[in-house]
């Protein structure tokens, strides 16, 4: 690999041919703030805050895609440098919604920790401003363009992460706004609501549905039990909003909080996610020996379920009938458990804390009513709960660590895995491997669908057969792996599809990173890192041998995809427009 | 400025239409940066860009809608909406507008109900502001269509119109 030597701030570095100067800056250990640059999905050059002075340049250049060169020297912090860095700001500034003390985003937004930063002059330039109504009309995200700086990357994480692509820059100079086609609301359009722009948006102009005051209103009505599960992520993610490292694991914080919001029945959507694998796994099962639709594909993440409706609706016979693992919780909750409480399931309330923003979609989908109301009627995103235990006053960190109530709260090491990518698949493979082969498994890690890589294929002799399998996680992978399919290039068995990249440790619910963490570091590996280590840990691995899951299936449904079963927790899809 | 002016008047392309613009679609493919000349010629076969043939272009050149949204709204000479039976324009340039053009527009905005680049919703009139058209010794200047009325004053616009 060839070398390139320049000096920074006349420190001599040594980077690889090919890096920026933002790069080999970061090598001599100086940091160069950006507002606009994205690793890996948006290096635009546009914003100007990167600038740098380039001996011999005749301006001002752009590091976040000016190469490095041999013998250059870079100055990163001069007056000239920092002076055009504060009138950038100033000039954004000058058109930006300042409602900073009621924004979601106050004191995690990387305009106003730039404007801090360089000494910005907030009010220093007045003119005409854009005005753009709110779009709130999608049930999981909200844009508010008075807030957004045009700097793309919400645009860059739909198409490029996602392939989705229904947002883009719309007119021109200083009309140029973030939209979508013919300026329809983001629910007229093939948006699956990932929430994969909230996380990369430095602002507060795009962000999740609030729930909050819903389920405030929920737990203070008398009439309601009000039931709680989280999911396996949630645990991972919390932590950051509360100054824990990357992570951590706060299971046993997260149930205390819960219970001092007022929450009565805390339960653990990983107990659903078990379900979901001895329902999936036997339907596996099922069309293999059947000979029905192969290869099968998860249906677990709603962002994925609705982008293969979109795009590729011929293919919706692959996807396994399940119901996702939440509104798994919220139908055995509405029946199972409220027939064991007594109580009608009207009068019962299911919230779901979830690192997910298309879950909240999720929620309002047709067919998602095994006990004649919907089984769902909160989603919380990981954000929200933060916000909710915050605005409570309780301290997160001072909470003992509680478990979660029975008879939901036992959850497997196999269903706390579904929190990354490849988790619902070595699930699968942990229950489906020991039922065929009828004895238990030498070994449990199924290394080969674990990582971030985003499409990982491997196979696995089970019964005589060799079971070829495939998991892809975010939406451009997806549509590979698709396109495999239409072409018959593909003979798996079965496919795992999370919409967000790495899975739902990276989900759109959960903490927002800014692009200062994820340029530099591998938050989604250190999340991913504290599943598996907690998995590993464990003594329930296996879905199949959870109690809780034996008891349900003996005292409600009997056999796995058996009729009470179906009519509780599989549903169905709907074919919708490309645009 | 808020949101970018769509027409309301229905989409009445033909099939012939669309067996041209999809003809010229399959040429214009193999091309690099095939977006622009795809709009351009969309334009050229149905007079504007109706969403209707935004979305075939999208789907025959394999690119985001999105993305052939972003580049009609992006450049002036491209349009959403349609012209109507008669294109009503008005003359901004210097000399017109010292001479009261602004006023005329805003009574032909008045009279027709429609602002500039729009087109009524019975097809019948579009309107739009041109920069000098070169006759300035008749300034104030509107056309309708090929007729050319000069030396005119807002007064005169309903009277004007009253023959269309």
């Amino acid at each position: 690999m060839s070398t390139i030597n320049l000096k920074i701030n006349n420190i001599p570095v040594t980077v690889a041919a090919g890096s920026t100067i933002l790069e080999a800056a970061r090598a001599a250990g100086v940091k160069i703030p950006t507002l606009c640059y994205l690793k890996d999905i948006n290096a635009i050059g546009a914003c100007r805050v990167c600038v740098v002075e380039v001996k011999g340049a005749r301006s001002l250049v752009a590091s976040c895609v000016y190469p490095a060169n041999e013998g250059m020297e870079v100055f990163t912090s001069t007056p000239k440098v920092i002076e055009s860095r504060r009138t950038t700001v100033e000039l954004i500034l000058s058109d930006h919604n300042k409602n900073c003390l009621s924004c979601v985003r106050s004191t995690n937004c990387e305009l106003q920790s730039l404007a801090e930063e360089l000494g910005c002059n907030a009010q220093k330039f007045s003119g005409e401003s854009k005005f753009y109504p709110v779009d709130a009309s999608h049930a999981s995200i909200v844009r508010d363009n008075s807030k957004c700086i045009l700097c793309r990357r919400c645009v860059a994480a739909c198409k490029n992460y996602q392939t989705v692509s229904v947002i883009g820059a719309n007119a021109r100079g200083f009309d140029t706004h973030i939209s979508c086609l013919f300026e329809k609301g983001l629910n007229e359009v093939a948006c699956v609501g990932c929430g994969q722009c909230i996380n990369v948006c430095p602002t507060g102009a795009l962000r999740e549905k609030d729930e909050i005051d819903n389920v405030i209103a929920a737990l203070n009505d008398p009439s309601k039990t009000v039931v709680v599960g989280t999911a396996p992520s949630v645990r991972i993610g919390l932590g950051e909003e509360f100054g824990y490292p990357i992570g951590a694991n706060v299971e046993g914080k997260m149930a205390a909080a819960l219970r001092r919001l007022g929450f009565k029945h805390v339960f653990d959507v990983d107990f659903a996610a078990d379900l979901t694998i001895m329902e999936e796994g036997y339907e596996f099962i099922s069309r293999v020996k059947n000979g029905g639709k192969l290869p099968m594909i998860t249906s677990c993440s709603p962002g994925w379920v609705k982008f293969i409706e979109h795009n590729y609706p011929e293919l919706i016979p692959h996807l396994s009938s399940c119901k996702s693992p939440q509104q798994m919780f919220g139908a055995v909750a509405k029946t199972y458990y409220a027939e064991k409480l007594g109580v009608d399931p009207k009068d019962m309330y299911v919230v779901t804390i979830m690192p997910c923003t298309a879950k909240k979609f999720e929620k309002g989908r047709p067919h998602q009513d095994a006990a004649g109301v919907p089984d769902i009627d909160a989603v919380l995103t990981t954000r929200e709960l933060a916000r909710f235990i915050k605005r409570q006053g309780i301290m997160f960190k001072e909470l003992p660590d509680e478990p979660f109530d029975s008879p939901f709260g036992i959850g497997s090491g196999a269903g706390l895995i579904f929190g990354s990518s490849g988790g619902v698949m070595e699930a699968a493979l942990r229950t489906v491997a020991e039922v065929l082969d009828g004895k238990p498994l030498k070994k449990l890690d199924f290394q080969d669908v674990r990582g971030m890589t985003g499409i990982k294929e491997a196979s696995y002799k089970i019964a005589g057969i060799n079971v070829k399998v495939a998991v892809a996680s975010g939406l451009k992978n997806a549509r590979e792996l698709m396109e495999k399919i239409k072409k018959g290039e593909a003979d798996y068995h079965f496919i795992e599809i999370m919409a967000c990249p790495g899975g739902c440790l990276n989900g759109g619910g959960q903490p927002i990173q800014s692009a200062e963490t994820r340029n530099f570091t591998d938050y989604r590996t250190l999340r991913m890192n504290a599943i598996y280590s907690a998995d590993k840990s464990m003594k329930l691995r296996k879905s199949h041998e959870n109690p809780a899951i034996k008891e349900i299936y003996k005292e409600y449904f009997g056999e796995p995809n058996g009729n009470r079963a179906h009519h509780v927790l599989h549903t169905r899809y709907v074919a919708r427009s490309k645009f | 400025m808020a949101k970018i002016k769509l027409t309301k008047i229905p989409f009445k392309g033909t099939d012939g239409q669309e067996r041209e613009l999809r003809a010229a679609l399959a040429e214009i493919k193999k091309k690099k940066g095939a977006v622009m000349p795809a709009l351009q010629r969309a334009q050229e076969i149905y007079g504007y860009l109706p969403m209707e043939v935004q979305q075939i272009i999208a789907e025959v050149l394999e690119v985001p809608a999105e993305e052939v949204f972003g580049v009609a709204t992006f450049y002036s000479q491209f349009t959403l909406n349609p012209r109507g039976q008669y294109n009503v324009s008005v003359c901004l340039g210097t000399a017109c507008y010292v001479k009261g053009a602004g006023e005329v527009l805003d009574a032909l905005k008045i009279q027709l109900g429609i602002e500039a680049d729009e087109c009524s919703e019975d097809g019948k009139f579009s309107l739009n502001a041109t920069r000098c058209i070169g006759c300035c010794g008749l300034a104030p200047v509107m056309t309708i269509n090929d007729s050319v009325f000069g030396k005119i004053t807002a007064d005169d616009v309903e009277k004007i119109l009253a023959d269309y």
